[in-house]
């Protein structure tokens, strides 16, 4: 029964929402299907909310490791909750003046958007920021030359790494002295491949890669991934995948 | 006598002259030209709930290209806003109020628009709509009423989309020939995937190593795909750690998946014979906040430093910090998701990377199910159906762009645009050879 039920409200949601897409009368279907999610994600929230705290309690009881975090984060949390739920610092609405809470709790000014503008985003920008450190240790990883794939992801990186900046153009400026005879020379007429001299500046050939391979091999990992998603949705729909539903 | 007479008139008509100048003249009218060809019509292929309406721009719209270029448009009699009136002529057998039954505006669009969705029509009704300029000066120009009145209809089937309905029906025949022939006993090969043989390697690597095993399904809610694949991983996965007697660790970005999670890993450990070393508080909720739900996880590594990373799910800028932290740690680490842009990065971090459909195939792959893997053959013989549409796409672009000039009205063109227009987007059934050919950067 408890594994029955979710399978049955799994199985008439997916066909409903399927039916919803083609059939113009049951359209408004799919929209009500999201709302009850909804619904349920928000009474989720209070489940997701309380185990937070437990788990931070129990740390922090227990002074594991680490509890100095778990700590702050109840203080946070708890903090948050009353300045928010308070409205600290919110002034109440201009048509009902004399109702205190009757503000927009986001209010410029206010305590929860102090704590928004001045504490989550730049907290939030910081995680961020740091992606472009990770993505240097990644690509000094990726970019050694151990075999001929990888020497030609190195060669292709530093095309469209130079590509993308003045070097780029820096470098082939040389070739605005040649006559066009020359730079637009093109041995077997193959207008599509970037086989001329003026094609193979780096800015240009940039375009190449970005618009003509990079572009097939994204759009077969595409397919590939929308045939997927059919094939799992079919066999969550038939019944025939329940694993996640805790059952093999 | 005579004189003073005359001066007198002389003084008089020049104070009539001067007054004329400084009191206003009746202004001649301003308004600007009405818009031209009004034509409105049920939408197509939806639940006769909408009414399409198009018109030809005013002559004084400065957006109208066709006048622009040609004519001196006077500053004052410059389109402001088109404003589209509507009166029901028919309530369906319903009472229809005054209010509806007389003309009144229903909408303003901004100058250069020349159509507008009216949502607010009922089904079955029958609705006139008229349509006029209006300038800066709020001068309207006289009204436009479109030829006849419209009666939204609702259709049986969205014929937009039928293409797609054949492709659902063929591929889903494919998936449940392969599943009854997987039944009647036929042995169906798959190949190998090396990120899905490598599971059981890092949990029995964190065995040895007494470290517990981290398993991030991803940020996205339960309602998506890619967290359910995710999570029948992760069922797989944990019943491997339940049988080894390794710890598994689940944070997670969703209070709905931290729920399924729990049911997930819970069941997989009754399945393995271990239930008692479940440990429900191991699969927990951080926040909803992506970059907080990575520093909690990332600081979860770097303290408790776990043997094994497994990234299962959907992801988005996070995954290169997740996978790089995991990768300085030492951790074996695999990841899968059906995110084309975060790919390169799992790719370069970590050992093993299960891309787009190895990633959706890995339920079936784990479970070792003949009806799984049947549906896996099925999803390969929906792919080979694609690719002969693609190839055959591709034919007829070639050859279009070797003989035939764009504008050509030859079978290829018309085969092409019948493939990209209808087959592949959302013309439905449609006319053969309709639409233009577009070859060279087009992104559709």
């Amino acid at each position: 029964m408890k594994r029955t039920v979710p399978l049955i409200i799994a199985i008439v949601a997916g066909f409903v929402l399927l039916i919803a897409n083609f059939i113009p009368f049951a359209e408004g279907w799919g929209l009500k299907a999201q709302e009850w999610f909804n619904i349920l994600a928000v009474g989720a929230m209070v489940l997701g909310g309380g185990n937070l705290v437990k788990l931070h309690l129990m740390k922090v009881s227990g002074q594991r490791k680490g509890w100095g975090y778990s700590l702050v984060t109840i203080v946070c949390f708890f903090g948050t909750i009353i300045i928010g739920m308070s409205k600290m610092g919110v002034h109440p609405n201009a048509l009902y003046p004399d109702y205190a809470w009757s503000g927009y709790y986001l209010e410029s000014g206010s305590g929860l958007w102090w704590i928004y503008q001045h504490m989550i985003v730049p907290l939030t920008s910081m995680m961020f920021a740091m992606l472009a450190f990770y993505v240097a240790t990644a690509a000094f990883r990726a970019f050694r030359a151990k075999n001929t794939e990888a020497t030609l992801l190195l060669v292709t990186a530093g095309i469209v790494l130079l590509g993308r900046t003045y070097a780029g153009v820096w470098l082939f400026g040389w070739l605005d002295w040649l006559p066009e005879s020359i730079t637009h020379f093109n041995l077997f007429s193959i207008t599509w491949l970037p086989i001329d001299l003026y094609s193979l500046q780096f800015d240009r050939l940039t375009v190449w890669i970005m618009e003509i391979p990079n572009t097939a091999g994204t759009r077969a990992i595409t397919i590939g991934i929308a045939l997927g998603v059919v094939a799992t949705s079919l066999r969550i729909l038939l019944g025939v995948d329940r694993s996640y539903l805790g059952q093999d | 006598m005579r004189i003073r007479n005359i001066l007198a008139v002389v003084v008089a008509m020049s104070m009539t002259c001067f007054a004329a100048a400084q009191s206003p003249s009746p202004a001649p009218s301003l308004a600007p030209e009405p818009p031209t060809d009004l034509i409105v019509a049920d939408t197509p292929d939806d639940a006769g709930n909408s009414v399409e309406v198009h018109w030809n721009l005013s002559q004084n719209d400065v957006f109208n290209t066709l006048l622009s270029d040609t004519q001196e448009v006077n500053p004052q009699q410059i389109v402001a806003t088109y404003a589209v009136e509507r009166k029901v002529t028919d309530g369906n057998g319903n009472e229809v109020s005054d209010e509806d039954a007389s003309w009144r505006k229903v909408s303003e669009i901004g100058a250069g628009e020349s159509q507008w969705t009216d949502r607010s029509v009922n089904l079955g009704w029958s609705y006139d709509y008229r349509v006029c300029a209006v300038d800066n000066q709020g001068d309207k120009s006289t009204w436009c009423n479109a030829s006849g009145s419209v009666t939204p209809v609702m259709q049986m089937f969205n014929m937009s989309k039928a293409w797609l309905a054949i492709w659902m029906l063929l591929f889903g025949a494919f998936i449940a020939y392969f599943i009854n022939c997987a039944r009647s006993g036929k042995t169906l090969w798959v190949r190998k995937i090396a990120g899905l043989e490598a599971i059981d390697e890092a949990v029995g690597r964190a065995t040895e190593m007494g470290r517990p095993i981290l398993f991030v399904a991803g940020i996205q809610d339960i309602n998506e795909i890619q967290t359910l694949a995710g999570l029948t991983v992760l069922s797989r996965v944990a019943k491997t750690a339940a049988e080894y007697g390794a710890q598994i660790e689940v944070p997670t970005c969703r209070s709905l998946v931290m729920a399924a999670a729990r049911e997930t890993v819970e069941a997989a450990y009754l399945a393995a014979g271990a239930p008692d070393s479940y440990q429900p508080d191991r699969i927990h909720y951080l926040t909803d906040e992506q970059f907080a739900f990575v520093a909690g996880v990332t600081g979860y590594m770097v303290r408790e430093k776990p043997a094994a990373c497994i990234y299962m799910g959907g992801f988005y800028a996070e995954s290169l910090i997740l996978a790089e932290t995991g990768n300085h740690i030492g951790a074996i680490q695999v990841a899968g998701t059906a995110m084309p842009s975060q790919l390169p990065f799992f790719v370069a971090s970590c050992d093993y990377t299960l891309i787009g459909e190895e990633f959706f195939a890995a339920s079936a792959y784990l479970s070792g199910d003949p009806l799984q893997i049947g549906s896996l053959k099925g999803q390969d013989y929906g792919k080979f159906l694609s690719v002969l549409v693609l190839l055959t796409g591709i034919f007829f672009a070639t050859t279009i762009s070797m003989t035939e000039s764009d504008e050509s009205d030859g079978f290829g063109t018309g085969a092409l645009n019948y493939i990209k227009n209808n087959i592949l987007g959302n013309e439905g059934f449609g006319s053969f050879g309709g639409g233009d050919t577009d070859i060279e950067g087009d992104d559709s």
